[in-house]
């Protein structure tokens, strides 16, 4: 054991002089949603900016051997446990990443603290991953359910809507987010008159946005994701929910999802996110050649999270030299984060990668240049009060 | 203001009425089911997935021609039908001589099929399409705020289903169709051309779906998965009327989604499981269905 340490600390050292004496060996399981509703904003894609990260990194050139393998867990937890299992047992995976769907990434968050293996979260939302259901071995990119709550709740309630009604997908996700979201609303004073659980996936949110327009709230709050929020938000229209004078908070809105509703319906809509294609020169240029091996398709935060989190998690390999889930966790944890996407950003003790957070607003349809042109910036959240402060988390190993 | 069940009767009335709009879907669907079902005994598998290309080629029809959606709720029925005949006549018909079972696999593979292309090309978020200029806006009708394309939508189906089933029951067509269910030997011996019969069912029984799917695009999100949520329930809606029964899978269609659209009301989480509990209950106490005749 004290051989082999010796042997890695060895290696580290070849490797950060410049030299690539020896070879690592690593392998990255992309693990999403390849068919059902969030295949679009995870799926394919995040395989595609994986595979980019593996490239700017310039692992070959540095002696490591990159390996990717993906698979569709289809939202289910059951599949994720099982899949996550046999490719940290058999397939020798060394670190998993994306996984959308909060349930799914709670199974996935344990399977790999058991295996002591690197689970690096980009697709899923529930703030649990870094609080009560916290693990050393877990990092949590892209945002969460506390981020989103914070930006467009404290937006929207900021704006006059005092009074709230939750819509929300009846799973770990929606939960959270309808959760974290109520605390930001009675915090600034607000009041929430209800709120209505539906089956994740729905079709037709007719019936509970007519429960919502009933409630007379000032905001329904959809505490959903992908597909069902484009059917509630494009019925909300329909219905003339919004026409009448309540607002909708898309708390959690992609790109793609946009992309599908099309402007005219989305047109107004305030969202939260942490990366969009069209932010500063880097954002775009690493868009243009993402959508050049993506179908022309521009990335989602998600994807861009998963880029991100690769290049960061091959960068601690390269500094301890070597795939031990512990001391890649601690470099990770311990060097500052530096990329295109999300700029210079750190990760925190409990798992927690801290960055800006933007409130958007979606532009109508006069207002876009162009497919893809959807968004104008209408605020920048700063680390400190984008995210869960360290002590509120209630996560067991910081003390 | 007095209560009913409580919740206020405007509330019910509005959830009652959108019980129908849905229940027009589940009818338009399970009858072009009961229909297949009732004529060539086969469980149309592939029929969600039909559904999707009836909206998806609204869709095409609009973005790559222009083609607006009153052209659409003819057309796509149509293009989509001609694929089901062209299914029929390639495939299904090789099985009819064997076990129901073979006809159920082959058309779920046709559908995963169907479904990953679509997937492939199109993405899973779906695709835009707008109400037709006509149709948009609604109507206050004082408990609730009507849009009028959901009116549309339970007339056209309305219309539709009836149209369906007087030609089924009442015309010389429709007397041949059930005359070959019946005994499609001897209907031949008298000189109809069965097969052909068949064939122009199954399309039929297609064209349906698509239309449903045309009525749907502008109101659910285009996605090629539109189907396979939809089509597991109006399986037990069928199973609930009465495999093959005309007139059951049209009153139980509409009679369903009331069900589900008052349990949105009083137990939305229990909203998707209902149809199942009453399919289960039904086949306990009835299992030819409400309205089939047992074997």
């Amino acid at each position: 054991m004290r051989l082999g340490k010796f042997v890695l600390a060895a290696m580290a050292t070849a490797l950060l002089s410049g030299t690539a004496l020896a070879e690592t060996n690593v392998k990255i399981g992309v693990l999403n949603d390849r068919s059902g509703v969030y295949a679009d904003l995870s799926g394919e894609g995040s395989v595609v900016a994986a595979r980019m990260a593996v490239e700017d990194f310039d692992a070959e050139a540095k002696g490591i051997n990159v390996e990717i393998v993906s698979a569709d867990h289809q939202n289910k937890p059951d599949v994720a446990s099982t899949i996550a299992r046999q490719w940290y047992d058999q397939d020798g995976v060394d670190m998993i990443v994306d996984v959308p769907t909060s349930s799914a990434a709670l199974a996935v968050s344990d399977i790999t603290r058991e295996k002591n293996k690197v689970f690096v979260n980009s697709g899923a939302a529930t703030s649990d991953l870094t609080g009560s259901k916290c693990s050393p071995n877990t990092v949590h990119w892209t945002y969460d359910t506390y981020a989103l709550a914070h930006g467009t709740g404290g937006a929207m309630v900021e704006a006059g809507g005092k009074t709230w009604f939750f819509l929300t997908a009846d799973y770990a996700f929606g939960h959270a987010l309808e959760r974290d979201t109520t605390a930001v609303v009675e915090a600034a004073g607000g009041e929430v008159l209800g709120s209505v659980r539906h089956p994740f996936p729905g079709t037709d949110f007719s019936s509970f946005l007519l429960q919502a327009q009933a409630s007379g709230s000032d905001v329904i709050g959809l505490a959903n994701a992908g597909g069902d929020t484009i059917n509630s938000i494009k019925q909300a229209s329909e219905f003339g929910i919004t026409q009448a004078g309540q607002s909708l908070a898309g708390l959690l809105v992609f790109l793609t999802d946009v992309h599908a509703l099309g402007l005219q319906t989305a047109q107004g809509l305030v969202l939260t996110e942490s990366f969009y294609w069209d932010l500063n020169d880097e954002t775009r240029a690493w868009s243009e050649r993402f959508a050049e091996a993506h179908d022309g398709d521009m990335p989602t935060m998600v994807q861009a999270g998963v880029y991100a989190g690769v290049l960061h998690y091959l960068k601690a390999v390269e500094a301890a030299g070597g795939t031990d889930a512990e001391q890649v966790v601690a470099k990770m944890k311990e060097m500052p984060t530096d990329d295109p996407l999300f700029g210079q950003g750190s990760i925190r003790e409990d798992g927690r990668k801290l960055h800006d957070m933007y409130l958007f607003r979606v532009k109508t349809p006069e207002q876009s240049e162009g497919p893809w042109d959807y968004y104008e910036l209408v605020a920048t959240i700063p680390p400190e009060k984008a995210w869960r402060p360290l002590e509120e988390g209630g996560c067991e190993f910081v003390k | 203001m007095f209560e009913l069940l409580g919740i206020p009767p405007q509330a019910l009335f509005g959830q009652l009425l959108l019980g129908l709009i849905n229940g027009s879907f589940y009818a338009l669907l399970s009858l072009g089911l009961a229909i297949i079902f009732g004529l060539l005994n086969i469980i149309n598998f592939t029929h969600g997935a039909q559904y999707m290309m009836g909206a998806f080629v609204a869709w095409m029809l609009l973005d790559y021609l222009g083609i607006n959606y009153w052209v659409a709720l003819v057309l796509a029925p149509v293009v989509v039908g001609i694929t089901g005949v062209i299914i029929e006549r390639l495939l299904i018909s090789r099985l009819y001589h064997l076990d129901h079972l073979y006809g159920l696999l082959l058309t779920f593979g046709l559908a995963l099929i169907i479904q990953g292309l679509f997937r492939n090309q199109y993405g899973i978020s779906g695709l835009p399409y707008q109400i037709p200029p006509l149709l948009s806006g609604g109507q206050n009708l004082g408990f609730m705020f009507l849009p009028n394309y959901r009116g549309w939508v339970v007339v056209a189906s309305l219309v539709v289903c009836l149209a369906t089933w007087f030609v089924i029951e009442k015309t010389r067509l429709g007397a041949y169709l059930r005359a070959a269910t019946e005994n499609p030997v001897l209907v031949g011996a008298f000189g109809i051309n069965v097969p052909r019969l068949i064939t122009v069912t199954y399309g039929f029984g297609v064209g349906l779906a698509a239309f449903a799917g045309v009525l749907a695009a502008p109101i659910y999100s285009v996605n090629p998965n539109m189907g396979a949520d939809l089509i597991i329930v109006v399986f037990a809606v069928v199973v609930i009327g009465g495999m093959g029964s005309i007139l059951g899978s049209i009153v139980t269609g509409f009679g369903l989604g009331i069900v589900e659209g008052l349990t949105r009301v009083f137990y939305p989480e229990g909203s998707a499981v209902v149809i199942f509990v009453i399919m289960a209950i039904v086949l306990l106490v009835k299992p030819a269905g409400l309205f089939g005749r047992a074997a």
